[in-house]
């Protein structure tokens, strides 16, 4: 179902219909907050996201520890910057995984056709049999706990997402005409692909790597929280919740900053994506 | 249809094989020795051999892999490493749990979902629309285990209603199935909100579309009120769409089952795999992952069939 272009006498650019979309200006917005964060952190924090002071321990909001200090007397709003880091890191390489084998894939699917690609979308369902928890649990079982198991049980995940997008985008640019003039100029399958269709469902890809990159922020939240993703003493957002959880009935607020942090970048990356799918390619906006 | 239903069935048989074939390879081959890694580098080779011989390591990798999927459509799936117990006594004691839990938050997910998604269809683009998918936007983002944590802080450090964790058994003298079903409604609620919010743009969306159909016009324009139409044409037929969905959510549900089980301390399934991880009884984590892993695939078998049911546009061919 195609949704009909909007027809103005003089179309807005990009930038003018962007700053008047909400989903995209609050996304975007909330996106910048979380990349400022991590930025921030590597070249300053409060305080030291690794020094432990117990004589400091469990304070309340002062003007010394914006947001009080944990268990073990590091300052909150510290450990929060860092981890804003954390999770980027294991969002940028998740997806960087996803979106580079993923895509081949799908763009081999779409090239080939035939029983290659046959192989490659029954495989793709095959791996959403492990969803990203069971694969980090297997490789944890083996190797142990730690980041780099949690990330690539979560980039494995998203090779099939990716492969599947790229695959349905690129089979309906392969069916349009002007694919069909390139090939008609003696262009091969190989060039085609490059020169042609990975440009046009570029749009695409850059939405779902908007839109997995908040799911590998809620995967890698999850595992931390289970003891299985990031390991101390690195700080992560997940890790702090489970630390304060043991702490519930005397610093509640401890549970509650993490979460909110989650959430906010979560929420941003989702209307991100959301406004880019939108502002990106009109005719996309009702297929999903 | 019947050639749709054995080539699905054909494809689910070949999944299934292969992810029992992909979980042996990482839990059973990978490690090495699992006897060595039960009794630590220090042990006496002696011991680990003989522990080894036990159980059953030292078959060639195949004879092992193929027990084990005689043991997987048999139910003889071993004993635990560590508790020595069977491996399926395990499991069916901790899915007494797991499964209800899923039931229920499935259940919630369904009801909280159709109303929202419905009401908000109903009120297109005005304030309850408007507010409510603001509201499900927020809900995506939130991730179940902190939704946990703030229903404990709520309910159990501030109101003092439920327990902050904790499962007292379906045959516990005091309460019975009722204190069961008590502790199992935080964690119910916790799993149903954040999956009932993704159900719910579902349903408004396939609501909104079904509204859009002449049939619908038609049914308005013969004397039905809005809320008869609602509900007697367009939710049966903007169905399709929610029920698939709900079939590719219950991967995340049984997943966030794992996470959210270890959040209230129940025992269930999550807290088995764990538990066994930090124990290093393989063979307990071999079986649990491998239901899980089944679970999820049997369900989407299901649902694809389903589907070809109930819209008989579905054609082999499709698939």
């Amino acid at each position: 179902m195609t949704a009909a272009l909007p027809r103005t006498s003089r179309p807005a650019t990009l930038a003018q219909r962007a700053a008047r979309h909400p989903s995209f200006v609050i996304g975007a917005v909330l996106t910048l907050l979380l990349a400022g964060a991590a930025l921030l952190s590597l070249v300053w924090t409060p305080w030291s996201p690794y020094e432990m002071n117990l004589a400091a321990k469990l304070q309340g909001p002062s003007a010394a520890h914006w947001l009080g200090t944990d268990p073990f007397g590091r300052d909150v709003a510290s450990l929060l910057l860092v981890g804003a880091r954390n999770s980027i890191l294991v969002g940028v390489i998740a997806v960087g995984i996803g979106l580079g084998l993923g895509t081949a894939l799908g763009l081999l699917a779409s090239a080939r056709r035939g029983w290659v690609e046959e192989f490659i979308m029954r495989m793709a369902d095959f791996t959403f049999a492990f969803p990203a928890i069971l694969s980090a649990i297997m490789l944890t079982a083996v190797f142990g706990a730690g980041i780099v198991n949690s990330i690539i049980a979560i980039g494995i995940f998203n090779i099939p997402t990716f492969a599947r997008v790229t695959r349905a985008s690129a089979n309906a640019i392969g069916a349009r005409d002007f694919i069909l003039a390139a090939r008609a100029c003696g262009k091969g399958p190989w060039r085609i692909t490059l020169e042609h269709v990975l440009p046009n469902i570029l749009p695409v890809l850059i939405v779902q790597a908007t839109i997995q990159f908040a799911v590998a922020i809620l995967a890698e939240a999850a595992l931390s929280y289970l003891g299985l993703g990031t390991q101390p003493p690195q700080p992560s957002w997940g890790r702090m919740l489970s630390e304060a959880q043991t702490l519930l009935f005397q610093t509640p607020m401890l549970a509650v900053y993490p979460g909110v942090a989650i959430a906010l970048a979560v929420l941003g990356l989702n209307l991100l994506g959301d406004g880019l799918r939108d502002l990106l390619d009109p005719r996309l906006t009702r297929k999903r | 249809m019947p050639l749709f239903f054995v080539k699905r069935l054909l494809t689910l048989i070949a999944t299934l094989l292969g992810a029992s074939a992909v979980i042996f390879m990482v839990l059973e081959i990978l490690p090495g020795n699992a006897a060595q890694m039960l009794m630590g580098p220090d042990a006496d080779p002696q011991a680990v051999q003989a522990l080894a011989r036990q159980l059953g390591l030292d078959q060639a990798p195949l004879q092992r892999y193929g027990a084990w999927l005689g043991g997987l459509l048999t139910g003889q799936l071993g004993d635990s490493y560590v508790y020595s117990t069977p491996v399926l006594e395990l499991v069916l004691e901790r899915l007494a749990l797991t499964v209800p839990l899923a039931l229920m938050a499935m259940a919630l997910t369904t009801v909280l979902a159709l109303l929202v998604g419905v009401y908000a269809a109903s009120r297109h683009n005005r304030a309850g629309d408007v507010g409510l998918m603001a509201v499900t936007q927020v809900g995506i983002a939130i991730p179940n285990f902190w939704f946990a944590i703030l229903l404990i802080l709520l309910f159990s450090v501030h109101l003092r209603w439920f327990a902050a964790g904790g499962f007292p058994g379906w045959s516990d003298e005091s309460e019975g199935v009722a204190g069961a079903l008590k502790a199992l409604l935080l964690p119910a609620v916790s799993l149903a909100v954040v999956q009932a919010a993704i159900l719910a743009r579902i349903t408004r969306s396939a609501v909104l579309d079904v509204m859009r159909e002449d049939f619908v016009r038609t049914a308005r324009a013969k004397g039905l009120s809005q809320r008869a139409t609602l509900w007697q044409h367009v939710l049966r037929n903007a169905l399709i769409p929610v029920v698939t969905v709900m079939g590719l959510q219950f991967a995340n549900l049984l997943a966030g089952t794992i996470v959210v089980e270890n959040v209230f301390y129940l025992p269930g399934l999550g807290r088995l795999i764990f538990q066994s991880i930090a124990n290093r009884d393989l063979i307990v984590v071999r079986n649990c992952v491998m239901l899980l892993a089944a679970m999820v695939v049997v369900v989407n078998f299901v649902v694809d069939v389903l589907y070809a049911v109930i819209d008989p546009r579905v054609k082999a061919s499709d698939i």
